[in-house]
């Protein structure tokens, strides 16, 4: 009898990369935390950046206020760069930097630590996400116009494609789209325009010959939410556009540069705040969505932690998701097979259905110009289906389990220690950072620092050479994250993304429509429309949240000034002051809260505005929602309060409450 | 349950007779609303700044400023702005936001696009939802430029134009400038056509384009002088740092002003308004007991130069006989 051919690979597939997206505080506690993870079992770095950092402001600036070492480490300088990779070898670490707008210089600080360390540029090893498209989509870590912007992109291609040939420059980001709200299919077309303004960019600066290489270099970075039998049809549908692209538009012969390489970390968006033990499991099956099939399998994995609605996860929160890689790799027998979807009719049958709507999506981009030229529309269709999305939630046509549904609970242990279960950030590091700061300034040789500065406005003005050599020699001379950005943001302009707001459609639903009478007839009795001030103070540019609250109140009837991200205090003032608004909206969820709302309700007093209530969204654990409501905030809500017609109610209600009682306002 | 505002109109009123830059968030917010104690307090407002009380027409420019979505208007004005407090002036920007008001309420996001240094005092933004029309102006929003116009140096009513709504822009402003940029071909056909009016100044913003600028350019120069429209100024700026050709466009704009009668231009406007309003409350039925709109003009004609809006609007509506 002939024997049945094995149905396992002859050999079980190497995991993946393990890493967890890590850093807070300083240089120094974010080294000994990486130390530890790597102890762990983790096999690469994942570095995450404070906003300052990733928006280019020294921990001195104003609007870094409240911001230092929060959502990440804070890197100000070559000599934090060299204390965060400490006694971590770089020659054989793989590190990967979740950093955009100033990749450019974060990458130079990174060769000059490792050349502090011994290692030549050529030996490093890693990924700079570097993507802005997505940044002026969702994020928000943008510093620069899009010109300028995408001329940096194309000049670190070019750069490590020559010096630093392992380098992954550009991870372009799929997550974030699907963090604002993107159906698969706009989660596929818009990723792909964005690779192709990327390698059109980058076509103007490389020869031709080098374009293979160029292609081969460019990686992606996915989300995975719960679906997770879609999810992975998606990742195909991408294998089989970027293969399709390689060959058709770019003439890539080479297959291997034709694959689609991918890290992921699976979905935050759907990460609930009640019952938050049920997200351990939502992890794992969104795992699943990559690493399933090995025809679409990711390079590298990170995963979040349960707590990630209720604050930051801590150093043991963390571990708990590692663990949840290492049993997927090494408990089960998932790598031992070839792909286990290879000839499923259901499989190929999804994946011609997301590469139909892909492609019309991208031609619809194409139309436009391209993925830059398409940022607005690409963000409106994005505030637009996050809208659909949180109306289904509403309705309870989407089921959340614990949040919509099966809502009953016995009170958690996990969430019953001192610390509420998740990580409070010292409050000194701000202060330790300025300081830090300026014995930095104070040590360094002056005159070496303006001469490279002035070099870089200069290569920055002309646009004739790579931006990366003169950025190299500023971070050996010792300038700083604040100086090489300023000097940058005074060479190409600033900018401000489009809210994505204007355009979005009014929604029908009776409940919307009873709220309208309610602001109608609130607005009579005023005797002008109910008006509302929806602001984003600090540089947490996650607008998803503030988009939705604005688009609705605007659905219900009422004025909403909103004016987007990254706003000082003293704007959010002069704006509910000039504007003449009757109540305020906050939201914030980079943990800065306790900084930032106090300081907000301070700028108001100054400059007079009085009697407005204040409310405030974000990420907020209980125990700081207390105090800021003895700040004099009027309500604070989290992710538990996903009902926005219930919040539209209770600003009704508040604004209501005011003017009965007689108070003056308006003047 | 009324918002009251702490100051009566009077005060106001007298408050920006001072100068007292201070006045404008609550003037506005009494101008916007519409409730009779409220519009009985904005009428005293208007009586204390009107031409009559001051002996002469406030003295702040009032400059439109308009022009089809995306061709730069507020990068623009963020720069005039800059220009003008450079040269010591105190600045009043209403902008009307053209979103749409199905639900009867708007986004106003315009005020981000326009940068100003949060701690300045001599500059006040205010965002509006449009009128009823796209690119028309809200009842308030006329008002209060002229309200204004009695305490800041410049008033610039900012708009949407889309190449026929232009009119009522102009007939709230001093100055009308229109925004264009180099593919603007539309505007550039509305223009040529006599559809769109001949603005005061035009504005071709993206100068760095430099073939398409030179050519938008010299397409604009030709049609202004086919039209006979020698007097229009003709500005280009640059839309990349660094800015070029805002210096010019400020001259541009201080020239226009310098060379205005500006008494009969306020007259003229103040009794379009006027009629506006008045047909805005009584409508159709009311216009015809004026027999007709252009007999409602030929009387206001005939009306004392110094009656002030709301007087004006009365002397109308005692004139139709509407019962109000």
């Amino acid at each position: 009898m002939p024997e049945t051919p094995s149905p396992r690979l002859p050999e079980p597939d190497r995991p993946w990369m393990m890493r967890t997206y890590a850093g807070h505080s300083d240089a120094k506690r974010s080294n000994e935390l990486y130390r530890r993870n790597l102890e762990k079992g983790q096999t690469g770095l994942s570095i995450a950046f404070d906003l300052p950092t990733q928006t280019g402001y020294d921990p001195d600036h104003e609007l870094a206020r409240g911001e230092v070492g929060k959502v990440g480490v804070s890197i100000a300088h070559e000599g934090d760069m060299a204390t965060l990779l400490n006694q971590i070898p770089l020659d054989q670490m793989n590190t990967s930097m979740t950093i955009n707008a100033t990749a450019a210089w974060l990458l130079a600080l990174y060769i000059v630590a490792a050349e502090a360390q011994g290692v030549p540029e050529e030996k490093l090893q890693g990924t700079t996400q570097n993507d802005i498209l997505k940044e002026y989509l969702s994020r928000g870590t943008y510093a620069f116009p899009p010109g300028p912007s995408m001329r940096l992109i194309a000049d670190t291609i070019a750069y490590t494609v020559e010096h630093i040939p392992k380098w992954n420059p550009i991870n372009i980001c799929s997550y974030h789209l699907q963090e604002a709200g993107a159906t698969p299919v706009q989660e596929i077309a818009f990723t792909m325009s964005n690779a192709i303004a990327v390698l059109d960019a980058v076509r103007q600066r490389v020869p031709q010959e080098l374009m293979g290489s160029v292609f081969g270099r460019i990686s992606f970075f996915v989300n995975a939410g719960v679906r997770f039998v879609e999810e992975h049809a998606k990742l195909r549908a991408m294998s089989v556009l970027w293969d399709e692209l390689g060959r058709e538009r770019y003439g890539v012969e080479d297959e291997k540069h034709r694959r689609l390489r991918y890290g992921v970390q699976v979905n935050s968006l759907g990460l609930t705040e009640a019952q938050p033990e049920n997200n351990v499991y939502r992890i794992a099956l969104e795992a699943l969505a990559v690493t399933l099939g090995r025809d679409a399998r990711a390079r590298a994995i990170q995963l979040p932690a349960w707590n990630e609605a209720l604050g930051l996860p801590r150093p043991w929160d963390q571990q708990w998701s590692l663990r949840l890689q290492q049993i997927l790799a090494y408990e089960t027998d998932l790598l031992e097979y070839p792909d286990i979807f290879e000839g499923s009719k259901v499989m190929d049958g999804l994946v011609a259905e997301l590469l139909e709507g892909a492609r019309t999506e991208m031609q619809r981009v194409a139309e436009l110009g391209g993925a830059v030229e398409a940022v607005d529309y690409m963000k409106a269709a994005l505030v637009e289906s996050h809208r659909k999305r949180w109306q289904r939630i509403e309705s309870g046509e989407l089921t959340v389990v614990g949040m919509n549904r099966f809502m009953s609970t016995e009170p958690s242990p996990l969430t019953a220690g001192a610390d509420g279960g998740i990580l409070v950030v010292d409050p000194e590091v701000e202060a330790d950072q300025r300081g830090a700061l300026e014995r930095w300034r104070a040590s360094r040789q002056e005159s070496a620092v303006a001469e490279a500065l002035a070099e870089l406005a200069r290569v920055a003005r002309e646009d004739q050479e790579n931006i990366m050599p003169v950025t190299i020699a500023a971070a050996r001379a010792g300038a700083t994250t604040g100086e090489w950005a300023q000097t940058l943001r005074d060479a190409f302009g600033e900018y401000r993304a489009p809210t994505g707001v204007t355009d979005a459609a009014a929604a029908g639903s009776e409940e919307v429509s009873e709220l309208r009478d309610e602001v109608e007839s609130l607005s009579q009795a005023l005797g002008r429309r109910l008006k509302f001030l929806v602001g984003k103070p600090g540089l947490d540019g996650h607008s998803n949240g503030a988009e939705q609250i604005a688009v609705r109140a605007r659905d219900a009837g009422m004025d909403v000034v909103y004016e987007g991200i990254r706003l000082t205090p003293s704007q959010i003032a002069t704006s509910a002051a000039q504007e003449g608004v009757h109540v305020i909206g906050l939201s914030i969820l980079s943990g800065s809260h306790r900084e930032l709302i106090p300081a907000v309700i301070d700028a108001l007093q100054e400059a007079g505005v009085e009697d407005v209530p204040v409310v405030v969204g974000g990420i907020i654990p209980e125990a700081d929602a207390e105090a800021l409501r003895e700040a004099g905030v009027a309500a604070v809500y989290t992710p538990k309060d996903w009902n926005l017609n219930g919040m539209m109610r209770d600003i009704i209600e508040l604004v209501a409450e005011r003017h009965s009682s007689g108070t003056a306002v308006g003047a | 349950m009324t918002e009251r505002t702490r100051a009566s109109g009077r005060d106001l009123g007298a408050r920006l007779r001072e100068r007292d830059l201070s006045a404008a968030p609550a003037v506005l917010n009494l101008i916007e609303s519409r409730t009779p104690e409220a519009r009985e307090q904005a009428r005293a407002l208007l009586g204390e700044v009107s031409a009559a009380a001051l002996g002469h027409e406030p003295p702040g420019h009032i400059v439109g400023v308009t022009g089809p979505p995306g061709v730069g208007k507020s990068s623009l004005l963020s720069r005039l702005l800059a220009q003008w407090r450079r040269r010591e002036k105190s600045v009043a920007v209403l902008a009307v936001d053209p979103s749409s008001r199905r639900s009867g309420g708007s986004l106003l996001g315009d005020r981000a696009r326009i940068a100003v240094d949060p701690k300045d005092r001599g500059v006040f933004v205010r965002s509006t939802a449009a009128g009823r029309r796209l690119g028309g102006l809200a009842p308030a929003t006329r008002t209060a430029a002229h309200a204004l116009a009695a305490a800041f140096d410049v008033v610039v009513i900012e708009t949407v134009g889309v190449g026929q709504s232009e009119t009522e822009v102009a007939d709230a402003a001093d100055t009308v400038v229109v925004v264009l940029q180099p593919d603007s071909g539309d505007m550039l056909q509305f223009l040529k056509a006599g559809i769109m009016e001949v603005p005061d100044v035009l504005v071709l913003t993206k100068s760095d384009l430099a073939g398409p600028a030179r050519r938008a350019r010299a397409d604009l120069e030709a049609a202004l002088s086919a039209l006979g429209a020698g007097a229009t100024a003709l500005c280009a700026v640059s839309s990349l740092p660094p800015p070029a050709g805002i210096r010019e466009l400020v001259d541009a704009l201080d020239a226009h002003r310098a060379g205005l009668d500006l008494p009969a231009r306020r007259l003229a406007a103040r009794r379009r308004h006027a009629l506006d309003e008045f047909v805005a409350e009584h409508g159709e039925r009311g216009l015809r007991a004026l027999g007709g709109r252009l007999e409602a003009e030929r009387w206001l004609e005939r009306q004392d130069e110094t009656i002030d809006l709301p007087s004006l609007e009365r002397a109308l509506e005692a004139r139709a006989q509407v019962v109000r």
